[in-house]
């Protein structure tokens, strides 16, 4: 099996139009070609360089984890000597993925990277997770490179970037025993020596995902007596100082192949990133938005194996004399999980690519000034990536759990026995929508796009591109939803809207752009393949449902009635 | 052709991919359909690259080389290898080599191989699955006067001047040791061959064959260094080879029938949970040393 080869959805995202401009940005021209061999020449030798490579992670993918994904399920990892060990199918995982080559895609290829665009290396994370939703964390947290390379010194970067290429692991380590979703209170304490000229961190982490890794990004308090998140610094800690004890393994709910640990610090040398105070503000806010496109491209991943298993299931199932997937309220879920996942994964290679741009345009303001247009394209990218990163999360981890969830419905009684599949990729979804920012926190982060008009202005970009006449009654559709959104929005945004009702009223705003968005953008994919044009229709009945839905929530709940939903 | 002073050498053949027969892989006459079939590389040769590479990761400097004897397309076997860690390849090509059977293939590869001086290891699948004659290793290396340690499963230890390795028997296994030049044939249950690596696929997707070069209308000596030279072809008369013992000429071999066999079963009880039944299968089980 190849779990790039057998799905031509993601050629397709991989040859989207915008992605020539992409290429040559990130290429800056083909200027190395000729002087360097794994430099492409042009846009087509860069595609087929992305191809080639994302066979090899469909190969190792459909081979490899998805063949050592149930062992590890079951083995998990355990503590040896104060040493995270993996799991025996984890162990072997990373030993595949590190001998081909495949850390580091996205760092530049002077620190042993391939210099990929986020497009080809979010893919990857996709094709991962479908094999292994828990050994996909351990291998994108090669993410943390990026912000090593955005903000890190260059001495820094000359240390630890090429290690990171070579499969050294990594994990971020920013939640505390009294800091989660609230990352001001962190209290890990960062102190400067003045005798040897080092930092060294004492305190606790938990909830860390992988760990005992090589490379750890630490966020930690350096201004003594400060008490906001404008005392806090980032800081790297490498693995063979010996200085934290790993205290416990967590026994999770799903993905147990990813170690979750709990940490002490005990005067641990450290080095600075970037500058001091911006650890919180600036680098893992950038951070965290990286994560969480790595969430949705495992949401996307997870879903399409769910899919994938409840679609044969329901192909070789009998009942009544047929298959079950003959049965309406069979395929109608099908479906909609495939409506869903063809939804997200439209909405997770659009918000890449301006991902892609932002990242690509602020990697060249460092050699050289960028022109006004490209600074306002740069710009335009930038605020598209963050209004599209926390709906793509959002949508996506939720999704994830209902297209799992169907898929232990389609398999019956089986489906809830541990020796099928979909249990495990039930278990594994749990995750998505809470780590990253929960799903109420992705609402946090959006809403203000909504109070702005950003998302608004982006459906109407959408409703201006081109479009084959075939497809204009289906563009109809998607603008008499879109006119809800307005109301919905017009009665949100009223200056007489008490603050509290606005945030309650909040995710069901956030939820209506993003269903006319995903709607858009399945008609965008449509225009260009008719193989979305069913999933595009199917999307846009369930727009029309669910946002008549809740603009009904919003125009019933006023302040009278909201507090009935007080505790 | 480069050499190092620890050259070794990788014997692979690119067979019809026989592991996904449909219908149409036998022609009327019980011939294989050869344009019906995809090809790979034979998956026993994978696994001799595989240990050749583990050679080459403990011996600094040590070089591998694949061999391989087919039509121009086996250049994508060279490639391959490429990928997943070997430094160059050679195709033996000419239409004399034809209609090869074991003896004859064994004595052309025998003869290229001649063209090194300083051999220390040779590597090849036990068998190929076309075939499955398990013969061309074996004969190469009688014909080179080399030592052979046949069915390979675990490279235990080498060092500069000798190497340790486990072989796969009916009955058990052996491990033995040997000085070089030496050939060795590995067995199916060897570990698998590294994957292609990313870096190594992007570097080496552009190596091409002077074949393959014509072909794609390309002027071999205007292309780098890195592209031009990794594949060498060389023909019947590049290695000297005596042309009465090649192809069709070469191979006593004669094929009287090919007959395109459908197992059946033939021996199948159906039993029941009754009694005499359960005691029928019990003396089977017992019989065949299942139980007991």
């Amino acid at each position: 099996m190849n779990f790039y080869q057998d799905n031509e959805k993601l050629r397709f995202y991989l040859t989207h139009p915008l992605m020539e401009k992409i290429v040559g940005l990130k290429e800056q021209g083909y200027r190395e070609a000729g002087q360097d061999s794994l430099a492409p020449i042009d846009f087509e030798d860069a595609i087929d360089n992305y191809d080639k490579v994302l066979e090899i992670v469909g190969e190792l993918a459909g081979e490899v984890l998805e063949a050592n994904a149930e062992s590890v399920d079951h083995e998990g990892p355990h503590i040896i000597d104060n040493a995270i060990v993996y799991a025996e199918g984890t162990q072997k995982n990373h030993e595949a993925m590190t001998k081909a080559g495949l850390y580091g895609m996205s760092l530049p290829r002077k620190y042993k990277g391939l210099n990929f665009p986020y497009v080809p290396y979010v893919m990857a994370a996709e094709i991962v997770s479908r094999a292994d939703a828990g050994f996909a964390n351990i291998w994108g947290l090669q993410d943390c490179a990026e912000t090593i390379y955005e903000f890190g010194s260059d001495e820094l970067k000359d240390k630890y970037l090429p290690r990171i290429s070579e499969g050294a692991t990594c994990s971020m380590d920013l939640t505390e025993p009294d800091a989660g979703s609230d990352l001001q209170s962190v209290r890990l304490k960062a102190t400067y020596n003045e005798q040897d000229g080092r930092w060294y961190l004492n305190g606790v982490k938990r909830f860390i995902t992988n760990g005992d890794a090589d490379i750890k990004l630490v966020l930690a308090r350096s201004e003594e007596g400060s008490t906001d998140g404008r005392g806090l610094s980032y800081f790297l800690y490498d693995r063979t100082s010996k200085a934290v004890t790993i205290r416990r393994i967590e026994n999770k709910l799903g993905i147990k192949g990813s170690p979750t640990a709990e940490l002490v610090f005990t005067n641990a040398p450290a080095e600075l990133v970037g500058e001091r105070k911006l650890g919180l503000i600036k680098y893992v806010m950038s951070l965290m938005n990286g994560a969480r496109l790595g969430v949705g491209a495992q949401s996307v991943g997870l879903a399409e194996a769910a899919y994938r298993e409840a679609l044969d299931y329901a192909k070789q199932r009998e009942q009544f004399g047929k298959a079950i997937i003959c049965f309406p309220q069979v395929y109608e879920m099908l479906s909609n999980m495939r409506a869903k996942i063809d939804g997200t994964r439209s909405l997770l290679y659009e918000t890449t690519r301006f991902v892609d741009l932002s990242k690509i345009y602020n990697a060249i303001s460092k050699e050289r000034t960028l022109t006004a247009e490209e600074r306002a394209d740069m710009k335009t990218a930038q605020r598209n990536a963050d209004m599209l990163t926390p709906m793509l999360k959002l949508f996506s981890s939720e999704y994830a759990n209902q297209v799992a969830y169907d898929c232990i419905q389609i398999h019956g009684g089986s489906g809830f026995m541990k020796e099928y599949k979909c249990e495990r990729l039930y278990r594994d979804a749990r995750i998505l929508s809470i780590y990253e920012g929960t799903s109420q926190l992705q609402v946090v982060a959006a809403i203000r796009f909504v109070g702005n008009g950003s998302y608004l202005k982006r459906m109407e970009e959408y409703d201006n591109m081109p479009l084959d006449d075939e497809l204009k009654p289906m563009l109809e559709d998607i603008r008499a939803i879109k006119e809800q959104y307005v109301k919905l929005t017009s009665i949100m945004t009223a200056p007489s809207y008490p603050a509290e009702l606005f945030d309650f009223n909040a995710r069901n705003a956030v939820e209506t752009a993003g269903y006319i968005i995903m709607s858009y953008l399945l008609l965008q994919d449509t225009n260009r393949c008719r193989c979305f044009k069913t999933s595009c229709e199917n999307m846009i009945t369930m727009a029309k449902a669910e946002v008549a839905k809740r603009l009904t929530l919003v125009e019933t709940i006023g302040e009278d009635k909201i507090n009935n939903y007080k505790m | 052709m480069i050499t190092s002073k620890f050259q070794i050498l990788v014997l692979a053949k690119q067979v019809p991919d026989t592991r996904n027969v449909e219908k149409d892989a036998m022609k009327e006459d019980g011939t294989i359909n050869r344009a019906a079939l995809p090809t790979i590389f034979n998956p026993d040769d994978l696994k001799a690259l595989e240990m050749a590479l583990e050679v080459k990761d403990r011996i600094q400097g040590a070089r591998v080389t694949v061999v391989t004897m087919g039509p121009a397309r086996a250049a994508d076997i060279i490639r391959e290898s490429l990928y997943r860690g070997a430094d160059d390849g050679i195709v033996i090509s000419d239409r004399k080599f034809a209609g090869s059977d074991t003896l004859a293939t064994s004595y052309a590869l025998a003869t290229a191989l001649k063209k090194f001086d300083n051999i220390k290891l040779v590597f090849s699948g036990r068998q190929a699955i076309d075939g499955d004659t398990a013969q061309v290793g074996p004969q190469t290396a009688e014909k080179l006067n080399m030592p052979q340690i046949t069915y390979c499963e675990t490279l235990e230890e080498v060092t500069e001047d000798s190497i340790v390795v486990k072989r796969r028997l009916d009955n058990g296994c052996e491990t033995v040791k040997s000085h070089f030049p030496l050939l060795l044939t590995v067995h199916g249950n060897a570990a698998d061959c590294r994957p292609r690596n990313a870096v190594r696929v992007i570097s080496n997707k552009k190596v091409c064959s002077l074949s393959e070069a014509k072909e794609r209308n390309l002027d071999i000596n205007s292309l780098p260094d890195n592209i031009r030279t990794k594949i060498q072809e060389w023909t019947a008369d590049d290695i000297n080879a005596d042309p009465s013992r090649l192809g069709f000429a070469g191979s006593p071999t004669k094929v009287k029938n090919i007959e395109n066999v459908v197992l059946s079963k033939k021996e199948n009880i159906t039993l029941t949970d009754n009694e005499n039944d359960i005691d029928i299968l019990m003396k089977e089980l017992i019989k065949s040393h299942i139980i007991g």
